[in-house]
C-alpha cells in the first residue's frame, strides 16, 4: 500500500539514477550535459510532485475552486529551470572551445593530450 | 531530438500535476532553446561517440548508493497528494489565502514569484544574466580573423518553409507580449514572454541565416538591454528602499499598497521579459556564429 | 540606510556587474569594479559592528516576514565571513590591473570583471541569506561565474578543468537542491530558522535522514573534501591567476559556511553528531585529505597546482576540527577559515606577480628567482612557512588549536598525525625554497625584474597580516570563540 502511495517519487529515482548514470559513465562531453539535464529534470519533478494536491487545481484563484497546488514547489522550479538551462549554455559553451582547443569531445582523447603537454613541459 | 520530446512530455507532466506555470517554462526551455543549442553543438562536434564507457562499475556503483538512499528516503514520505502533508498546512495556505488581499492577482504563482519570493526571482535574472557573460566571454571573439564567406544560409533553399516563417514571426511576437502581461491573471509572465520571444528571432535567424539576423539586431544594444533588464529589477527593490520601505517591498511603490504591488510586479516582470529575450537572443547568436564558421571551415 | 545594511551588502556588488558591462571600457570597468568591492568591504566592517552591539539581525525582503518571505540573518559567523570576503576580493582587485593586462586579451578583461562581481555576489548572497533556497540560487550564480572565470585562463587544459568543476560543481548543486526538497517536503518550510523550528519533530524520520545525506554530500562536492577534491587542482591551476587567489581564498570557505550553518543552526548538535556518524566521517575524511593531498603536492612541478593541492589538505584541517565535535575544535576550524584565507591570498597573489614577469609556474622557471624577485619570493616563503604552522605565523595559531582540542578530546594519536602532516608541509615548501634560492639562474636568460608595484603591495599587505594575526590573537580568537560559543548554545 504504502509503495504505491509513493509511485511518483519512484519514477523520479529511476529518472535520476538513469541520469546521473550518464554523467558519471558517458565519455562524450555533450551526452554528459544531456545526462546532466535529465538528472535536473528528475528533481523537478520530486519537487512538482510534492506539491500535487488530490483532486487540486493549478493555483490560479477562481470562485469555482476551492483546492488548489502548493504554489511555492512551482515558483522554486521556475527558477531551477532557468539556473538548468543556463547552466547547459554555459556547458555547451565550453565543449565549443575544447572541440576546437582539443579537436574532440571525447573524455579520454583529451585526457591523452593533456598527458602528452605535461610529459612535454 | 529525443531531449526534445522528453521535455516535452516531463512539460506534459507537469501540466498533469497543476504546474502549468512550469510546464510553460519547461516547453519553451527544454523543447525549444535547449534543445537548439544542443542540435546546433552537436552539428560541430559530430555525431561519433567512442562507445567505450568510462568505469562503468564505479559508476553504476555510486549511482546504486544514490537510488538506495533516495529509496530509503521515500520510506518516510507523506503519501503523494495528501492533503495534510506538511508541504500543504504550513507557509502554502498563507500564500493561497492571503495573495487575493496582499497582492490581489489570481495567479498565485506569479504572486510568489514576483512579490513574496521576488529577491528569488532576481537572484534567477541574474544567473541567466551570468550565463550570458560565460557564453560572450567565450565565444563572442574568435582567434582566428572573420572568414568573410557568404554560406548560404540553413534553410535558404525552402521556399515554403521561409513565406510560412515569415507569416509566423509576427504573430509570436506578440502572442510573446501577451504573455508578458497576462501574466498575473494565466500562466505566464517575465520569464516565459522573454523565451517566446527569442525563438521569434531564432526562428528568423533558422530562416534567414544568422548574418542577416545579426545585421536586424545590433548586437551590442541587445548586449546592453540584457544589462538593462538587471538594472531595472534592481531598481525597483532600489526605489522601495528610497521609499521607506525594505529592498523589493512594493508597498512602498505606490500610496495604496496594492497598486504598489501591481506596479512593481508589472515592472519587474518586463525587467525579467527584457533580461531573458535578449539573453536568449544573444547565447543563441553566439553559438550559431561561432559553431557556422567552425564548419564553414571544416567543409 | 543603516538598517539595509544586509542588503547593500549583496546588491553593491549586483548591480554593479551590469552597469559594467554597460560601461565597457576595460579600465573604467576595473576601477568601478575595485570601488564596489571596497564598499561592500566597508559595509561588512559596519555590519560586524552593527551585529556586536545589537545582536543577531533579521532583515525581511520584499517587507514579507519570514517564513512567508526571503529574510537576510546576520549573526556573528556570517559578519566573520562576509569581511573575509570582502577583504580579499578588495585586495585582489588591487593586483588584477596588471596582472589581467598580461593575461587576458583587452576585450576579455571586462567580462571577467563582470563575472568577478556575479561571483563575489553570489557568495556574499550565500553568506547573508537566511534562507534554503535562496542559498542554492545564490549558489549558481557564483558557481557560474567561477566557471567562466576559470575558462578564461590561457591555457587550453583551463577549459577542461572548468568544464569537469561545471560538471560536480552542478552534481553538487543537484544534490543540494534534492536536499532542501526532501526537507521541505517534512517540514513545509524554506527559512532556515523555522526549520530548525520545526525539523525536531520529523527528526526521527528516514526522509530527514536522506535530506542530511543529500545535502552534505553536495556540499562536500563543493568545498572539495577529499575525494570530492578532483575538480580543484586543475581549476585553480589554469584559471587566470586573479581568479585563483579570489577563489582559493573564498569560495571553498563560504561552502563550509553553509556546512557549518545546516550542521548547527539548522540540524542543530545533536542530530548532527549524536545520531550520525558524521563524527567520525568526518574526522577520517579530513585526515585522508591531508596525507593523500600533501602527498600529492610534494610531486608537482607545478607549483599553482602545487599550492592547489595543498588547499585540499588545508580544506581536511578544517574538516578535522569540525569533526572532533567540541568548542575548541569549532574554534580551530573558524580560525584556520580566516588564515588559510590569508596564506594562500599572499601565496597565489605573489605567484600572479610571478607570472606576470616569468610566465610560467613550472617549478625549473624558479631557479635563482630568490636572488632576482626578492620580495615576491619572499612572500611565497612566509606564506609557506605559515602552511607549515610555524611560530609567529597564523598558521601556528590554527594548528595550535587544533591540536589543543585533540588532546582535550583525549585523541592524542591523530594529534600526532597532524604534526607528521605538517612535516609533509615542511617537504613541498622546502621544494620550492630549494630551486628558487640555492640554484643558480638559467644562463640564456636575462634576470627577472621584480614584480610590479601594484602587485607586490596587496601581497605584502597579505604577508603582513599573515605575521600580525600571528603575534595579535585577540581579533581572530576572540572572535572565533564567541563564534563557536554562540554556535553551540544554539545548538542546544
Amino acid at each position: 500500500m504504502n509503495f504505491l502511495e509513493q509511485y511518483n517519487y519512484w519514477i523520479v529515482i529511476i529518472l535520476m539514477m538513469s541520469g546521473f548514470y550518464i554523467v558519471i559513465a558517458h565519455g562524450n562531453l555533450i551526452k554528459k550535459l544531456i545526462g546532466l539535464t535529465v538528472f535536473q529534470t528528475s528533481v523537478f519533478i520530486l519537487y512538482i510532485s510534492m506539491s500535487k494536491v488530490t483532486a487540486g487545481t493549478a493555483p490560479i484563484l477562481n470562485e469555482a475552486y476551492k483546492v488548489y497546488s502548493n504554489p511555492l514547489p512551482h515558483v522554486l522550479i521556475l527558477t531551477a529551470i532557468v539556473v538548468g538551462i543556463a547552466t547547459t549554455a554555459l556547458g555547451l559553451a565550453l565543449v565549443v572551445r575544447i572541440k576546437e582547443a582539443y579537436g574532440s569531445v571525447e573524455e579520454d582523447l583529451i585526457q591523452e593530450k593533456d598527458l602528452q603537454q605535461e610529459g612535454s613541459e | 531530438m529525443l531531449m526534445g520530446v522528453y521535455s516535452l512530455l516531463t512539460a506534459s507532466f507537469f501540466v498533469l500535476m497543476d504546474a502549468v506555470d512550469v510546464a510553460f517554462t519547461e516547453a519553451a526551455v527544454g523543447a525549444g532553446i535547449s534543445t537548439i543549442l544542443m542540435v546546433t553543438v552537436l552539428s560541430m562536434a559530430g555525431r561519433f561517440e567512442n562507445r567505450q564507457l568510462h568505469h562503468p562499475r564505479i559508476a553504476l556503483f555510486v549511482v546504486l548508493i544514490t537510488g538506495v538512499m533516495l529509496v530509503y528516503g521515500t520510506f518516510d514520505m507523506p503519501a503523494f497528494g495528501d492533503l495534510n502533508a506538511p508541504v500543504q498546512t504550513h507557509v502554502a495556505p498563507y500564500y493561497l489565502q492571503q495573495s487575493a488581499q496582499d497582492i490581489d492577482i489570481p495567479n498565485v504563482v506569479t504572486s510568489v514569484l514576483a512579490s513574496y519570493r521576488g529577491f528569488d526571482t532576481f537572484g534567477e535574472v541574474v544567473v541567466v544574466f551570468t550565463a550570458v557573460i560565460g557564453v560572450l566571454a567565450m565565444l563572442e571573439f574568435s582567434r582566428k580573423p572573420d572568414t568573410t564567406g557568404d554560406e548560404p544560409a540553413p534553410m535558404y533553399q525552402h521556399k515554403i518553409l521561409r513565406i510560412v516563417g515569415k507569416i509566423l514571426i509576427p504573430p509570436i511576437m506578440l502572442f510573446a507580449l501577451y504573455v508578458q502581461f497576462h501574466g498575473e491573471y494565466g500562466p505566464g509572465g517575465g520569464f516565459q514572454a522573454g523565451v517566446i520571444f527569442a525563438a521569434a528571432i531564432i526562428l528568423h535567424a533558422m530562416l534567414f541565416g544568422v548574418e542577416s539576423t545579426r545585421k536586424a539586431v545590433s548586437m551590442p544594444v541587445v548586449k546592453v538591454l540584457a544589462a538593462v533588464g538587471v538594472l531595472i529589477y534592481g531598481s525597483v527593490g532600489v526605489v522601495a528602499m528610497l521609499n521607506g520601505g525594505r529592498f523589493l517591498e512594493y508597498n512602498a511603490l505606490a500610496e495604496n499598497p496594492i497598486t504598489g504591488q501591481h506596479v512593481g510586479i508589472i515592472i519587474i516582470e518586463l525587467g525579467v521579459g527584457i533580461t531573458v529575450a535578449t539573453a536568449m537572443m544573444l547565447i543563441f547568436l553566439t553559438f550559431a556564429r561561432r559553431v557556422g564558421k567552425a564548419n564553414g571551415e571544416s567543409a | 540606510m543603516i538598517e539595509h545594511l544586509p542588503i547593500l551588502q549583496v546588491i553593491i556588488p549586483l548591480l554593479a556587474a551590469p552597469i559594467c558591462l554597460i560601461l565597457r571600457e576595460a579600465r573604467l570597468v576595473r576601477w568601478f569594479t575595485f570601488i564596489a568591492s571596497a564598499l561592500a568591504f566597508v559595509n561588512s566592517i559596519l555590519l560586524l559592528q552593527q551585529v556586536q552591539t545589537q545582536g543577531t539581525i533579521s532583515y525581511s525582503l520584499g517587507g514579507w516576514v519570514a517564513p512567508i518571505g526571503i529574510e537576510y540573518r546576520i549573526d556573528l559567523l556570517n559578519a566573520y565571513l562576509l569581511i573575509l570576503v570582502t577583504s580579499i576580493s578588495t585586495l585582489a582587485l588591487l593586483a588584477a590591473g596588471p596582472s589581467l593586462r598580461k593575461e587576458l586579451s583587452e576585450r576579455k578583461e571586462t567580462y571577467f570583471y563582470v563575472a568577478y562581481l556575479l561571483c563575489l555576489t553570489g557568495l556574499l548572497g550565500i553568506l547573508a541569506t537566511g534562507d534554503a533556497f535562496n542559498v542554492f540560487v545564490f549558489l549558481e550564480i557564483s558557481s557560474l561565474a567561477s566557471y567562466t572565470m576559470i575558462a578564461m585562463g590561457r591555457d587550453r587544459r583551463a577549459l577542461w578543468a572548468s568544464y569537469q568543476y561545471l560538471i560536480m560543481g552542478t552534481i553538487g548543486a543537484t544534490f543540494i537542491l534534492i536536499g532542501i526538497g526532501l526537507m521541505y517536503m517534512m517540514t513545509g518550510t524554506l527559512n532556515m530558522y523555522d526549520l530548525a523550528e520545526r525539523l525536531p519533530e520529523v527528526q526521527q524520520t528516514k526522509t530527514v535522514f536522506t535530506a542530511f545525506a543529500f545535502f552534505v554530500v553536495g556540499v562536500c562536492l563543493k568545498l572539495a573534501l577529499f575525494p570530492l577534491h578532483l575538480w580543484l587542482p586543475n581549476a585553480y591551476a589554469y584559471a587566470p591567476s586573479i581568479a585563483t587567489v579570489f577563489l582559493a581564498a573564498t569560495a571553498t570557505k563560504v561552502a563550509i559556511y553553509v556546512l557549518l550553518r545546516f550542521i548547527f543552526s539548522v540540524y542543530g548538535f545533536e542530530f548532527s553528531f549524536s545520531h550520525l556518524p558524521l563524527q567520525e566521517i568526518l574526522v577520517a575524511l579530513g585526515l585522508m585529505g591531508v596525507f593523500a593531498a600533501s602527498i600529492v603536492a610534494i610531486y608537482q612541478d607545478n607549483v599553482k597546482r602545487l599550492f592547489a593541492y595543498s588547499s585540499v589538505a588545508q580544506i581536511g584541517y578544517m574538516i578535522l576540527g569540525l569533526g572532533v565535535g567540541s568548542k575548541t575544535g569549532l574554534t580551530a576550524t573558524l580560525l584556520h577559515l580566516f588564515n588559510h584565507a590569508l596564506m594562500k591570498g599572499a601565496i597565489f597573489l605573489a605567484l600572479a606577480g610571478l607570472i606576470y614577469r616569468v610566465g610560467s609556474v613550472n617549478l625549473k622557471a624558479f631557479s635563482g628567482l630568490g636572488k632576482q624577485m626578492p620580495w615576491t619570493m619572499a612572500a611565497i616563503v612566509v606564506g609557506g612557512l605559515s602552511l607549515i604552522g610555524v611560530p609567529l605565523t597564523v598558521g601556528f595559531v590554527s594548528k595550535w588549536y587544533l591540536v589543543l582540542a585533540l588532546l582535550e578530546s583525549n585523541w592524542w594519536p591523530i594529534a600526532v598525525l597532524v604534526l607528521i602532516g605538517s612535516l609533509l608541509a615542511v617537504i613541498y615548501v622546502w621544494r620550492i625554497v630549494e630551486v628558487a634560492y640555492f640554484r643558480k639562474a638559467m644562463q640564456d636568460s636575462a634576470p627577472y625584474k621584480e614584480a610590479p608595484l601594484m602587485i607586490l603591495i596587496p601581497t605584502w599587505i597579505l604577508v603582513l597580516a599573515n605575521i600580525y594575526f600571528g603575534i595579535d590573537t585577540g581579533f581572530t580568537v576572540g572572535l572565533s570563540e564567541q563564534i563557536a560559543a554562540s554556535l553551540f548554545e544554539v545548538a542546544k
